[in-house]
């Protein structure tokens, strides 16, 4: 099997990205002995939109905190373009934004504080800032604190957080759920550009089967515990998807076939 | 728009302020009522009119603003030992839980215990001095302080903790910037209760520990002699001393603690 570790993708300016993947090896994990993953392996390509998906309970949310280093595992391997966690600059966005983002800190000095903790002077993170602003459009006060905010513009904000340092890869947890309709679309299209813009490696576990592809080069098909990998489906449509994409019949194909396998595992 | 919603406020704020002293009137012409029809035996309960004269002589020909200050000096005194004991201790206890929880049945036990019955053991380690009283005040007040704050350590959001991992925030500097910050809310309300119950502490010292001046001694001297004017002025003032220190905490916690409770 080849696996696209250091994968290449191009920006908006036509300029050759190299993108971090991720290889996940023997990966195993236990909850007071009981098993959740055992053995697990998974490679997400560099500079592509993955989507995880699966049962309730089956562990999305667990294996992309022990990929991220925010959970220990007992055994297995994760590398990043070949180079562990150590050495790579990820950025991770919460389902409760609302629980993630510093509600002591203006929405603005949330967005740069991983960068005063890079050791980025004022004006360089003032740069920064103004750049991301720019580039996902932020109409919004960004000196309200968080609490000040909707539900989507503190969401966007963790996004824009998470971004901030420029990582290699970003990791998103639910991040739509506990957002309205309106806001999750305007969202998904922010993600979207940026993904685009920026060719960072995404990988995102997800609830709803349609925004999941909409976004996904790949979706990962989870089984129920003892969690492994159902299958992994590829969706190459290219980006920019638009409302187009929605009924394309290689998006309505994907679809049904996903969720055949999903009833199927869910099932079993 | 700004100037709008102030005038709003200061409008609510009037509102609130207004209704907050009409229920204190109503007590006050309660009480003239009652004292000047003799309800009550006019040694025990003396007019409004008496008792705020002879609170203002007291102010300003008395000794009232020495024993004032003096219970106040103690009182914060205690407190400032109750803080700089007892917020590190619940740092240390709240963060490691196994530690806690091996210390969780003397923390109850002591958290149960009236503060007061230890009075005759710190007059023993430490005299009978000042210093005593502000002890005892200053051991209950810190074991306010820890609890709280080892509480609030214990219960911070996991996910914010996180968000700080995944930046690669090293785990000293999450404590700081995360963690801390995170305990203000339940830290303030422990260092609300310790100030007053550091008050309450040295008033009941100053009563009963052979003392040298202060608000407590002040009260149970004029009861002693049937000055009932002078103990419910004192009483009065005591009660302005802790009402103004819980009103104190609660503007900087407004302004330091901005979140709390969004
Ligand atoms: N700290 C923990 N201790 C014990 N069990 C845990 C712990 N964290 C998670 N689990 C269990 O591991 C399983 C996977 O949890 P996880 O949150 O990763 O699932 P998920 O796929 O993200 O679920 P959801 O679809 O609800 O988001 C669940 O059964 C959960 O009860
Ligand atoms: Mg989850």
């Amino acid at each position: 099997m080849h696996l696209d570790l250091v994968g290449a993708s191009e920006n908006q300016q036509g300029e050759k990205l190299l993108s971090t993947g991720i290889e996940v090896k023997n990966l195993t994990k236990k909850f007071h002995k009981e098993i959740l993953y055992q053995n697990f392996s998974l490679s997400m390509p560099g500079g592509q939109f993955t989507s995880i998906f699966g049962p309730n309970g089956c562990g999305k949310s667990t294996l992309l905190s022990m990929i991220s280093g925010l959970i220990p595992f007992d055994s297995g391997e994760v590398y990043f373009g070949g180079k562990p966690l150590s050495e790579t600059k990820i950025g991770y966005v919460f389902q409760n934004y609302r629980d993630a983002l510093f509600p002591w800190l203006r929405a603005s000095d949330n967005i740069t504080y991983p960068l005063s903790r890079a050791g980025l002077s004022k004006v360089q993170r003032k740069l920064k800032l103004e750049e991301l602003v720019h580039r996902f459009g932020v109409k919004f006060d960004l000196k309200r604190y968080p609490y000040e905010l909707s539900g989507g513009q503190q969401q966007l904000v963790s996004i824009m957080r998470a971004l901030a340092t420029g990582p290699e890869v970003l990791f998103l947890d639910e991040p739509f759920s506990a957002l309205d309709y309106e806001a999750t679309l305007s969202i998904i299209e922010k993600l979207q550009e940026v993904f685009i813009s920026s060719g960072v490696t995404m990988v995102m576990i997800s609830h709803n089967l349609e925004e999941a592809i909409y976004l996904s080069n790949n979706i990962v098909l989870l089984t129920k515990r003892p969690t492994h990998v159902a299958e992994i489906i590829s969706f190459d449509i290219s980006h920019p998807r638009t409302v187009k994409t929605l009924s394309d019949p290689r998006f309505i194909d994907t679809k049904s076939y996903s969720l055949d396998i999903f009833r199927r595992e869910v099932n079993k | 728009m700004i100037l709008k919603i102030s005038s709003k406020m200061n409008n609510e704020a009037l509102a609130s302020f207004l209704i907050a002293n009409v229920g204190t009137l109503i007590v006050i012409i309660a009480w003239w009522i009652v004292a000047s029809l003799e309800l009550i035996n006019p040694v025990l309960l003396p007019t409004p009119i008496e008792t705020f004269k002879s609170l203002f002589v007291s102010l300003f020909r008395g000794d009232l603003i020495k024993d004032f200050w003096l219970t106040l000096y103690r009182s914060l005194y205690a407190f400032a030992i109750a803080v700089v004991v007892g917020v590190p201790i619940g740092i240390l206890l709240g963060s490691n839980q196994k530690v806690y929880r091996s210390f969780e049945f003397l923390i109850d036990f002591f958290r149960s215990t009236p503060a007061t019955a230890m009075f005759p053991l710190f007059l023993v380690i430490f005299g009978i001095g000042d210093f005593s009283k502000i002890a005892v005040a200053a051991f209950a007040g810190a074991l306010v302080v820890f609890f709280n704050v080892a509480y609030g350590v214990m219960n911070t959001k996991k996910t914010r903790v996180m968000a700080a991992k995944a930046m690669g925030i090293p785990s000293w500097k999450i404590f700081v910037d995360v963690t801390f910050l995170e305990t203000l809310p339940q830290t303030f309300i422990g260092l609300r209760t310790s100030i007053s119950l550091t008050l309450v502490v040295i008033i009941v010292a100053e009563m009963f520990i052979g003392s040298t001046h202060g608000m407590g001694q002040r009260i149970i001297d004029s009861q002693q002699v049937f000055d009932m004017p002078q103990m419910y002025a004192s009483i009065i003032a005591t009660g302005v001393m802790g009402y103004a220190l819980n009103q104190i905490f609660l503007i900087i916690e407004d302004k330091f603690v901005h979140w709390k409770g969004r």
